[in-house]
C-alpha cells in the first residue's frame, strides 16, 4: 500500500483502524479493505461485511465474499462505514487561502467583458492549506469555479461569463487537476445584475449574444478568418471557448435563484439544445418539470431556507425531497461558504435526509451525482471495479456529525489524515508544558 | 408576574445587585413589556433529559406549570397536566444564542434594512441595537424551529465598541418591546482586530492598526471614568450633574457591572491584550465572541471567568479566523472556562445542536469525551450565564423560567428536530403542528412561507 509520509503526530493520533503494512515502498501496491459496510453507490448497493481490493489506485473487486489476494496490505475495518470519496460540487478549493484582506483570491476575474476562455485551472494551488482540512474530513475531489465579483473601486467589474471550472482531486500532488473545462460559469438573475448591466435581462441577453456569436463563428469561422465576415463583440478565444458549450461537452453552470429566472435558463439551454446546471436554485423545486425536461440538476444548500433575497423569496429546506422526488438530479453545496467548510456537505446531505430526501440519494447527491455531472463518473464517484479508489472509512454513518473519517484515500493512497489544524490541536492541547507552544512540534 | 421575575433576576445576578442603588434615568427608558404566552400545566413524561446543570436523566420527567419549572426527575406525578408522551425524545432546556444579528441585518438583506452597523465613528457606545430591530424578520421564527428561546441581538463589529446589545425571547411581537427579555442586562458590544481598523484605516482614520484599536478603547474607558465619577460628585452632592451623555452613560453602565461586556475577538493574543483592559478600568468580560482561538488561551479565560462563545468550525474566511479549529470549544471547557457555542448567522442559528455536535465528534477524534450533558451546557446554560440571566433560564431547574425543547431523538444526532418547543410555559412552536406556528409578516403569502 501506498501512503504518505508518516509524522509522530499521525502515529500518536491512535486511530482505531488497524493497518498491517507490508511497507512503505511496496510495488505490490495491492490494499484490502476488509469487514466494513460498504455503500458502493453503484449496482451493487450496499455490502455488509464487504471486500474491497485496491490495486494500482483503482478497485480490483468489490463485495461480499471476495478473498484478499496474497501479499496486500490489509485494512480491517470491521464495524466500519466506507463511502465513495465525497465530491464537493463548486467552490474555490485551491484558489484561495484567506478571502478578505489577505488573499490571494483567485477565483475572480474582473476587467473583461466575456470570459467564456477564462480558465481556472490555471490557478489551482494543490498545496493550498484548505486541501488537506477537507480531504481528511472525506472530500477527495472538488469542482473549482471561477466566481463572480461586484465591481471594484476601479469599476472593473466581472462578468455574466465566469470562465471554465476544473474537476480536481485532493491528493495534494503535481497530478491533481483531473478535468479542465467540466463546466461553464455563468451568473443570471440577481447574481447577474451587477455582471450584466442594470437588469437580469442583461445578463440573460448577453448570455444568448454570447451563444448566437458562437454558434454563427462555428458557421462562419473560415470566412471570419479571412476577413470575409463580420466582426464579433466576443474575443476570439472565447468564441473557441464556446464551441464545446454549444455540442453539449461542456455545461452551463449556471447561478440562479429565483424560480422566473430558472424557467428562462431551462427555456435556453432547451432551445440551444446544451447542457445546463443550476447552483444556488432557491426557488428550483417551483419549476422542478422544466428543469427535469431540460436535464439540468441543481446544486443546493439545504440549510439556505431564508428569504436573503428577494430572488430567494421562496426557499425551502425541503428543496431536495421536492427536487429528487420530481426526478431532478441533485447536489449538495455546504450552506455557510463552499470552500473553508466544503467538508460540511455531509451535513447538507442529513439535513436534506430530514427534510424527506432517501439517505442513499443524498449520499449520491455528495458523490457519483458530481462525477456524472462533470464528467468523470467513468473514473469516480461510486466503489465500482476499475475507478479510481478515493474510499472514506467512517466510524459510523457518514452524515451524523459527530462521526469523522478515520481513514481517507485517494486514488489507492491512504492520506496523512493531518492538517494544519490538526497540528495547531496538538500543539495546544495541553497548556501546562515547560516550554511555550512554539516549541511543540 | 414581570414585577417578580425581576426580583428573582436581581437576586440572581451579583452583576446586577453590586450595582449603585440610584436608579438612572437610563433604567427607565425602553424597559419593554414582554409578556408570556398563556399557558397550561405541561408533563413531559419519559424523556432522556439534559438538565443543563450537567445532570442527565434517563426516563426522566419535566412538569411545567404557570411558566415555571415546577419538577424534574423521574415518575412525576401528572396532576392536571397535559401528558406528553416523550418516550425516545430528548428534553433539554431552550437553546440560548449569544450572537445574533436577528432584526438588525434581517431578511431579506436588502441594503434598506442593514441596520447592526452605525459605522459612522469608531466608538459609538450611544446606540442600542433594540432600537434597529426589525421584529419580522422571518428569521427569529427558523430559529425557533431550531429550539432558540432567547438571543441576544448584537450591534456590529464595524466599530471598537459598537454600541448596547438586546436580549430578547424569540416570541415574535409587534415591537422589539414586546420582546425584551425580563431584567435581562445589556450587553455592550466591542471588536477587536481586522474589523474596525479595516473599516476606519479604509477611510484614512485611526484606528487604522491593532494598537490604534487598543488607544481608542483605552481613551473612551478615561472618559467614561471620568463621567462616572462626576455623576458621583453630584450624587454626594459637591457637583453639578454633568449633561446626561447616551455614550458615556453606556460607558459608566460597564464600569458598573450593569452591562456586560460582549467582545469580538479572534486571536488569543488579542483576547488577552483585552483582558489587561479591563484589569485597567475594572470591568469584566463576560465573553470574547468568534472566539477562534480561545484553545490558545483558554487557561486565561478560566482564570479570568471570561466566556468564550465560539463557531463549531468557522474559519480561515479571514486572517484572523486562519487558526480555527474544531475541536476549540472542547478545549475550553477541558480547561475549565465557560464555553459557549454561537452562530452569528440566521442559518447557523437553526441548528446550534448540530454545530455542537460537529465539536463533540471532533474531541473525540482528538481522544476528549464530552458527553451530551455537558456539551449541551455550551447553547444553554454558559449562554445564559453570559447574558446575565442563568438565574432565570438555561438550566431545567424548579422555579425557572419554562424555556423548553422537546427533541424527537438525541438533538446531537443530524436527523433530530426541535418537536415542540416551550417559552415560559407556553408551546410557541410544534413541529407536528405547522399551521399554528408563527409566520412573520414577510413571509405571509410566499409559497414556502410555512414549511421553511
Amino acid at each position: 500500500m501506498k501512503r504518505g509520509p508518516t509524522t509522530p503526530i499521525a502515529m500518536a493520533m491512535a486511530t482505531p483502524i488497524l493497518m498491517l503494512l507490508a511497507g512503505p515502498s511496496s510495488f505490490a501496491d495491492t490494499t484490502a479493505i476488509v469487514g466494513a459496510t460498504v455503500h458502493t453507490v453503484g449496482p451493487l448497493g450496499s455490502v455488509d461485511d464487504a471486500t474491497i481490493v485496491i490495486t494500482d489506485g483503482r478497485i480490483a473487486a468489490v463485495g461480499a465474499g471476495i478473498s484478499v489476494p496474497d501479499g496486500a496490505d490489509v485494512i480491517d475495518a470491521a464495524g466500519k462505514v466506507v463511502t465513495p470519496g465525497l465530491f464537493t460540487p463548486r467552490g474555490s478549493l485551491g484558489l484561495e487561502e484567506v478571502g478578505l484582506s489577505a488573499g490571494p483570491l483567485d477565483a475572480v476575474q474582473r476587467g473583461e467583458q466575456f470570459s467564456a476562455s477564462f480558465d481556472i485551472a490555471d490557478a489551482f494551488n494543490p498545496r493550498s492549506t484548505l486541501i488537506a482540512v477537507n480531504r481528511i474530513e472525506g472530500v477527495t475531489r472538488a469542482l473549482v469555479t471561477p466566481e463572480a465579483a461586484a465591481a471594484d473601486e476601479t469599476g472593473a467589474a466581472s462578468s455574466v461569463i465566469s470562465g471554465l471550472a476544473a474537476v480536481v482531486n485532493l491528493s495534494g500532488g503535481r497530478s491533481s487537476l483531473d478535468r479542465r473545462g467540466a463546466a461553464l460559469v455563468v451568473n443570471l438573475g440577481e447574481y447577474g445584475v451587477p455582471q450584466g448591466g442594470t437588469s437580469r435581462a442583461a445578463a440573460l441577453l448577453q448570455l444568448r449574444n454570447a451563444l448566437n456569436e458562437a454558434g454563427d463563428y462555428r458557421q462562419h469561422g473560415a470566412a471570419f478568418e479571412l476577413g470575409q465576415h463580420r466582426d464579433y463583440a466576443l474575443s476570439l478565444t472565447d468564441l473557441e471557448a464556446l464551441q464545446n458549450v454549444l455540442t453539449g461537452e461542456v455545461p452551463l453552470l449556471a447561478n440562479v435563484d429565483r424560480a422566473s429566472d430558472i424557467a428562462a435558463f431551462a427555456s435556453l439551454v432547451a432551445s440551444y439544445g446544451i447542457r445546463g446546471i443550476v447552483a444556488g436554485g432557491a426557488e428550483a423545486w417551483m419549476h422542478a418539470g422544466e428543469l427535469v425536461a431540460a436535464g439540468i440538476p441543481v446544486i443546493l444548500a439545504p440549510a439556505a431556507n431564508l428569504p436573503t433575497n428577494f430572488d430567494r423569496l421562496n426557499a425551502r429546506s425541503d428543496s431536495a425531497a421536492l427536487l429528487t422526488a420530481a426526478g431532478v438530479r441533485v447536489m449538495f453545496a455546504d450552506g455557510q461558504g463552499h470552500t473553508h467548510n466544503a467538508r460540511n456537505i455531509t451535513q447538507s446531505a442529513g439535513n436534506a435526509v430530514v427534510a424527506g430526501m432517501t439517505w442513499n440519494d443524498a449520499l449520491r447527491a455528495i458523490t457519483l451525482t458530481p462525477a456524472e455531472v462533470y464528467g468523470v463518473a467513468d473514473r469516480v464517484g461510486s466503489i465500482e471495479v476499475g475507478k479510481e479508489a478515493d474510499i472514506v472509512i467512517w466510524p459510523g454513518d457518514p452524515m451524523e456529525l459527530v462521526n469523522y473519517p478515520e481513514q481517507v484515500l485517494i486514488r489507492g493512497i491512504a492520506i496523512e489524515m493531518t492538517s494544519r489544524q490538526t497540528l495547531l490541536r496538538d500543539r495546544y492541547k495541553n497548556l501546562d508544558e515547560d516550554k511555550p507552544p512554539a516549541f511543540r512540534r | 408576574m414581570r414585577q417578580s421575575l425581576l426580583i428573582v433576576l436581581a437576586a440572581a445576578l451579583p452583576l446586577v445587585a453590586c450595582a449603585p442603588s440610584t436608579e438612572s434615568d437610563d433604567d427607565k427608558a425602553f424597559t419593554g413589556r414582554y409578556q408570556a404566552l398563556e399557558s397550561g400545566a405541561t408533563l413531559l413524561k419519559g424523556a432522556t433529559v439534559l438538565t443543563g446543570t450537567g445532570e442527565r436523566i434517563e426516563n426522566g420527567d419535566v412538569l411545567i406549570a404557570d411558566g415555571k419549572i415546577v419538577a424534574v426527575g423521574e415518575s412525576l406525578a401528572d396532576g392536571d397536566a397535559e401528558v406528553v408522551d416523550a418516550n425516545g425524545k430528548w428534553v433539554t432546556p431552550g437553546i440560548i444564542d449569544v450572537h445574533s444579528h436577528l432584526g438588525v441585518y434581517p431578511s431579506p438583506g436588502t441594503a434598506s434594512h442593514s441596520d447592526g452597523n452605525e459605522a459612522t465613528a469608531p466608538v459609538t457606545a450611544e446606540v442600542w441595537a433594540e432600537h434597529s430591530v426589525w421584529p419580522h424578520d422571518p428569521g427569529f421564527v427558523t430559529a425557533l424551529a431550531g429550539g432558540v428561546t432567547a438571543l441576544q441581538i448584537l450591534p456590529g463589529s464595524a466599530n471598537l465598541m459598537g454600541g448596547r446589545g438586546v436580549t430578547v425571547k424569540n416570541v415574535p411581537g409587534r415591537s422589539v418591546m414586546d420582546m425584551k427579555f425580563p431584567g435581562a442586562p445589556h450587553g455592550f458590544k466591542m471588536a477587536c482586530g481586522e474589523n474596525p481598523k479595516r473599516v476606519y484605516g479604509g477611510r484614512n482614520q485611526a484606528p487604522s492598526t491593532r494598537m490604534g484599536n487598543v488607544a481608542g478603547y483605552r481613551t473612551a474607558w478615561i472618559e467614561a471614568a471620568d463621567y462616572r465619577d462626576k455623576l458621583a460628585a453630584a450624587a454626594e452632592g459637591d457637583d453639578e450633574a454633568p449633561l446626561r451623555d447616551l455614550k458615556l452613560e453606556t460607558l459608566a453602565g460597564v464600569l458598573d457591572g450593569k452591562i456586560l461586556v460582549h467582545n469580538h475577538c479572534y486571536r488569543g493574543d488579542e483576547m488577552a491584550v483585552m483582558l489587561e483592559i479591563a484589569k485597567e478600568f475594572g470591568y469584566k468580560v463576560a465573553a470574547f465572541h468568534h472566539a477562534v482561538e480561545a484553545y490558545k488561551i483558554a487557561d486565561l479565560l478560566a482564570e479570568h471567568d471570561a466566556c468564550a462563545a465560539m463557531w463549531a468550525d468557522w474559519w480561515g474566511f479571514k486572517m484572523e479566523a486562519y487558526d480555527g479549529i474544531r475541536e476549540n470549544a472542547a478545549l475550553v471547557e477541558r480547561a475549565g472556562a465557560c464555553a459557549i457555542i454561537h452562530s452569528d448567522s440566521a442559518i447557523g442559528i437553526q441548528r446550534l445542536n448540530q454545530e455542537t455536535a460537529k465539536v463533540i465528534g471532533a474531541a473525540a477524534r482528538a481522544g476528549i469525551d464530552v458527553p451530551p450533558e455537558v456539551a449541551i451546557r455550551w447553547i444553554t446554560k454558559n449562554a445564559a450565564k453570559s447574558l446575565g440571566i442563568d438565574g432565570v433560564t438555561g438550566t431545567l431547574e424548579q422555579g425557572k423560567m419554562a424555556d423548553v425543547v422537546l427533541w424527537n431523538g438525541d438533538p446531537f444526532s443530524v436527523y433530530t428536530r426541535a418537536e415542540r418547543v416551550y417559552i415560559d410555559g407556553a408551546l410557541v412552536y410544534d413541529r407536528n403542528a405547522p399551521g399554528a406556528n408563527p409566520v412573520t409578516d414577510f413571509s405571509l403569502g410566499t409559497a414556502a412561507g410555512g414549511v421553511r
